[in-house]
């Protein structure tokens, strides 16, 4: 086996991705210097970005068993670099004030990006295993990154700690796959299953474990138990990384394995994940009502809105691969200003978040147009028209009525009552005025900076998204998977 | 054009307000430009009324008569335009709105005193929002402006409102009406795809386009089920009574702004959703369902007059007779015959103008005394100058009395019905009883009885004066000679009333 040219061509996103993480170790060997290696980080990820559109003229490209670079990788590629160079200025702005060293967290995120990366593209069971492996293992550290906090470090082990569970799963469903159909491809995989395999029960049982570890890791109740722990202790731009970058690249694997091999034609696997789909829509939407730490209400509404998009797994119609696509784009977004703008309330690093919803209290009549943004993400996640959270959740219900999914529906409509209460509270929370609260603040001068720049940007592509989506639906519509 | 100028001058003035006062802070700018604002909307839709010709009934074809047209592409992927246009039944909803809205701004000029700019941004947005809700004739453009309207409103009860007594915040009010109308609005959302759905599995094409599936043959179950998503988003908002758990909360902690905007508007867009929406594109399914309707609407018009007359708060009152009246709404709209539609039209006019004339009263008499309490009220008859006296007219026109425009809407629902359900025309006009119980009640509670207090109050300003004098003129006027608002509406009603009934055989209504 050896790659050509092509393949290397093919591969140059990851290897931009890699290439920038030496980069950032040997800067950082040479000197300590955090505005430097922010920077390289930031060139990086724009190289990388700009490197897909030169190689949106090779695919599909099959670089080796392992991995493909199709439409739908450079497209779920384009969303974890546009993720993660959110994350990497908003932790320029928050690791600013951070006593300790601030420079690995980089290194770190690169290479969670490039396991994100390879995980979207694989087409072989042990390129996703890599993949989430090495998307999983930096985000240990990331989340335990001011370990001085307990509460970060208790997040970073108790994610390593559930994870390893859940890697160990994976494992097992693969090789209980492997037995089965004696191959570890998922396009033959799915031709195996359907000519008919003798031990049934083992494909069922290895699929529904393989399931398990990737509910895990979209934390789809009930193995959603971690979520708000870590998403309340990490720190804000880790947090955010986890709920952008680690949702998208796991679930662009998990759409190209349910659409390639079609497991869910068995009628116990499909309900069974039907099933997870309703309970975190549900269940998600209820534990987010009684929470007063920002940080934490946005872990679980991450569960409930991964139990609207696992829909798209569930669905057979014909807008599935386009309504996955769509709908993680609107969420990233919301879910990037959200944290955005919390990260910059928070900065600079100065012990803890600004995690509670009273810290918000009268923000829009100190920071009207940060508090605007904030307005416009809760509104993105609720989903009310004129944002995109709007055509995400009108793609979702649109699938799931053209494939009669009407019990998932019903729970996207209860999901979505029960979910307007906590956005509403913490929309409403910022309006008020309230003089004596001990306040937090983002600094006066936010929107000159990096971090306040590409939050602007990132409202404004919601309200873009939301008035205008033909654009990016034509982008996601080619994109499919038919097309790959 | 003009449609779409129609739309956008609201957004545009409402930002306006917000960034003076951002320049300004404390002026009184952004009420002039808001009030500028209003006015420039208002003038726009008198001009679509004279130069428009909407009283000829034409040939009743497939198509609304549409007087003005504005369309271009918006989402191709889904066959999605940005389609607006104009009949003689939105230009009266718009016309209403530009009215109220301008008196929405008036009413509020002493009452609102901090954060104006933001305050009256809300306000405008709920208009440009209500008026792309009358216009939107494209269903997804519709649902669009159905539910962006309720993100200022919600501002609005949440930030400006009154608290209540036992614990009913302004925020919990606003954030039941929020849910409410969001929950429901996603079943219409769900019907609407349903629809959709529906139409391409026949035709292979996508579009929400409202002529196109005006024609979308649905029948059986599934159209019953659909009809249902659309009569359940707007039972909730007109409201009808199982559904109505949102309307006294909002109505008693939103400002009279508020109220106004809730009361004059808001619920007419669902009565205009029913009659634009549920049932010309679900005939049968409405034809069959009309006996359950009206019952709703029966049991709304007693209900909400007991509810009405059990109450301390005169918000909540008035609020409560809004359910009352808007029943009478429901009953002439399922009973589908021209002149109960058409009575519909001159009901949901007249109660309009009768309840927003009512809360800008009790807003009024609010920043007098500070109460919204009947027990700490009464004997103020002779203590407010010229103010009771408007509330007497206001309070006879909300009873129906002949004369005032209210009789008008009651009576040709009633006739209008006789017709097709006389036992429920029978049963509706014993809850007449109970409105003038109630109104009487309100009078009696407010205004006479023992007083509370001696010292005369503030009488009326002239912004004040003015603003209730235009209430009362457009109610004696309609109520003495209805006709023009009825050559307006007649061609579109007629077409209403063709598509429910004369297409279809009707079924035994009781």
């Amino acid at each position: 086996m050896t790659l050509t040219g092509t393949d290397l061509f093919a591969l140059l996103p990851v290897l931009l991705v890699l290439g920038t993480a030496l980069a950032v170790l040997v800067s950082v060997a040479v000197s300590r210097q955090h505005f430097v290696n922010a920077t390289i980080t930031v060139v990086g990820l724009n190289a990388a970005l700009v490197s897909l559109l030169l190689v949106l003229r090779a695919t599909p490209e099959s670089v080796t068993d392992l991995v493909v670079i199709d439409d739908h990788t450079v497209l779920y590629t384009a969303l974890i670099l546009v993720a993660s160079l959110a994350c990497s200025t908003l932790a320029h702005a928050y690791l600013d004030g951070y006593p300790g060293r601030r420079e690995e967290f980089y290194m770190l995120l690169l290479t969670a990006v490039s396991g994100g990366i390879i995980l979207a593209a694989s087409q072989h069971l042990a390129a996703l295993f890599i993949g989430l492996e090495l998307l999983s293992v930096p985000l240990y550290g990331m989340a335990a990154y001011t370990y001085r906090d307990h509460r970060s470090l208790e997040a970073g082990l108790k994610y390593m700690v559930l994870s390893a569970a859940a890697s160990a799963f994976l494992l097992f469903g693969m090789a209980l796959l492997y037995a089965a159909t004696g191959t570890l491809q998922i396009n033959e995989l799915g031709a195996a299953i359907d000519s008919g395999v003798t031990h049934r029960s083992w494909l069922v049982i290895g699929t529904g474990m393989m399931v398990i570890a990737i509910a895990f890791k979209l934390s789809l109740v009930p193995f959603h138990l971690w979520t708000p722990d870590v998403y309340e202790g990490a720190p804000a731009p880790a947090a955010a990384f986890l709920a952008t970058v680690g949702k998208v690249a796991v679930f662009a694997v998990l759409v190209r394995l349910f659409q390639s091999a079609p497991a869910t034609a068995d009628a116990t696997l499909h309900q069974m994940i039907a099933a997870l789909a309703l309970i975190s829509m549900i269940a998600g939407n209820l534990l987010a009502l009684r929470q007063n730490n920002l940080k934490r209400l946005l872990g679980y509404s991450s569960i409930a809105h991964m139990g609207y998009i696992t829909v798209a797994i569930v669905a057979t119609g014909s807008l599935a691969v386009e309504a996955a696509g769509m709908y993680l784009i609107t969420y990233v977004l919301a879910t990037l200003g959200a944290f955005g703008v919390l990260t910059l309330v928070s900065s600079p690093y100065d012990g803890t978040d600004a995690g509670a919803v009273h810290n918000y209290r009268g923000l829009f009549w100190r920071r009207p147009y940060l508090a605007a943004v904030m307005t416009v993400m809760m509104l993105s996640l609720a989903g009310i028209p004129s944002t995109a959270g709007f055509i995400g959740k009108f793609y979702v219900i649109a699938l799931g009525v053209q494939s009669e999914l009407w019990w998932l529906v019903g729970g996207i409509v209860l999901g979505s009552a029960i979910g307007l209460y906590y956005y509403l509270r913490v929309m409403v929370v910022m309006y008020l005025f309230e003089p004596g609260e001990r306040r937090r603040d983002a600094a006066h001068d936010w929107g000159q900076r990096s971090g306040g720049i590409m939050v602007l940007l990132i409202a404004l592509a919601v309200m873009g998204i939301g008035l205008f989506p033909q654009p990016l639906i034509r982008l996601v519509e080619a994109a499919g998977l038919g097309s790959g | 054009m003009i449609l779409v100028w129609l739309l956008l001058i609201p957004f545009i003035g409402g930002t306006l307000c917000w960034l003076l006062e951002r320049a300004h802070a404390g002026s009184d700018m952004p009420r002039w430009i808001a009030t500028a604002t209003m006015l420039a909307v208002l003038g726009l839709t008198v001009w679509l009324w004279l130069t428009g010709n909407y009283h000829l009934a034409g040939v009743i074809g497939d198509q609304p008569d549409w007087g003005t047209e504005f369309r271009v592409d918006w989402i191709e992927r889904f066959g999605i335009s940005f389609h607006l246009a104009v009949d003689g039944l939105s230009l009266i909803m718009l016309m209403l709105t530009c009215f109220l809205g301008l008196l929405a701004v008036l009413c509020s000029w002493q009452e609102i005193d901090r954060r104006i700019g933001f305050f009256h941004l809300n306000l405008l947005w709920i208009i440009g929002g209500v008026v792309g809700v009358f216009l939107a004739i494209d269903l997804f453009l519709f649902f669009f402006f159905w539910e962006m309207m309720l993100v200022p409103m919600y501002f609005l009860i949440a930030l400006w409102g009154h608290s209540g007594s036992r614990g009913a915040t302004r925020i919990t009010a606003a954030t039941k009406f929020f849910i409410y109308t969001q929950a429901s609005g996603l079943l219409m959302l769900v019907s609407i795809l349903g629809l959709v759905f529906v139409h391409y599995n026949h035709t292979g094409e996508f579009t929400f386009d409202y002529n196109v599936l005006r024609d979308t043959p649905i029948g059986g179950v599934l159209g019953y089920v659909l009809m249902l998503g659309f009569f359940i988003a707007f039972a909730v908002k007109l409201p009808t009574v199982p559904l109505h758990g949102w309307l006294p909360d909002a109505h008693a902690q939103a400002p009279t702004a508020g109220s106004v905007d809730l009361a004059g508007i808001l619920l007419k867009t669902a009565a205009y959703g029913m009659l634009r929406f549920a049932i010309p594109l679900f005939p049968d399914a409405s034809a069959h369902f009309a006996p359950v309707a009206m019952a709703l609407g029966l049991v709304g018009i007693y209900y909400g007059a007991v509810l009405a007359m059990a109450q301390q708060d005169v918000k909540r009152l008035i609020a409560c007779s809004s359910i009352s009246h808007m029943g009478f709404v429901l009953i002439g709209i399922y009973a589908g015959t021209l002149l109960a539609l058409q009575g519909v039209i001159i009901q949901m006019v007249a109660h309009a103008f009768s309840a927003a004339g009512l809360f800008i009263l009790s807003g009024q008499i609010y920043e007098r005394i500070h109460t919204r309490d009947m027990r700490r009220m009464g004997g103020l008859f002779p203590r407010l100058g010229s103010l009771p006296g408007f509330a007497l007219v206001f309070v006879l026109a909300s009873l129906g009395l002949p004369g005032t425009a209210n009789f008008i809407g009651e009576f040709l629902i009633l006739v209008g019905t006789f017709g097709v359900a006389p036992v429920v025309v029978v049963l509706a006009g014993g809850g007449l009883v109970l409105g003038a119980v109630y109104s009487l009640v309100l009078m009696h509670r407010v205004y006479w009885g023992p007083a509370q207090g001696r010292a005369e109050l503030a009488g009326l300003n002239g912004r004040e004066y003015l603003t209730l004098l235009m209430l009362l003129a457009l109610i004696i006027g309609i109520g003495i000679y209805p006709q023009p608002v009825l050559d307006v509406s007649q061609t579109a009603m007629t077409e209403v009333q063709h598509w429910f009934t004369d297409v279809r055989p009707r079924p035994e209504t009781p």
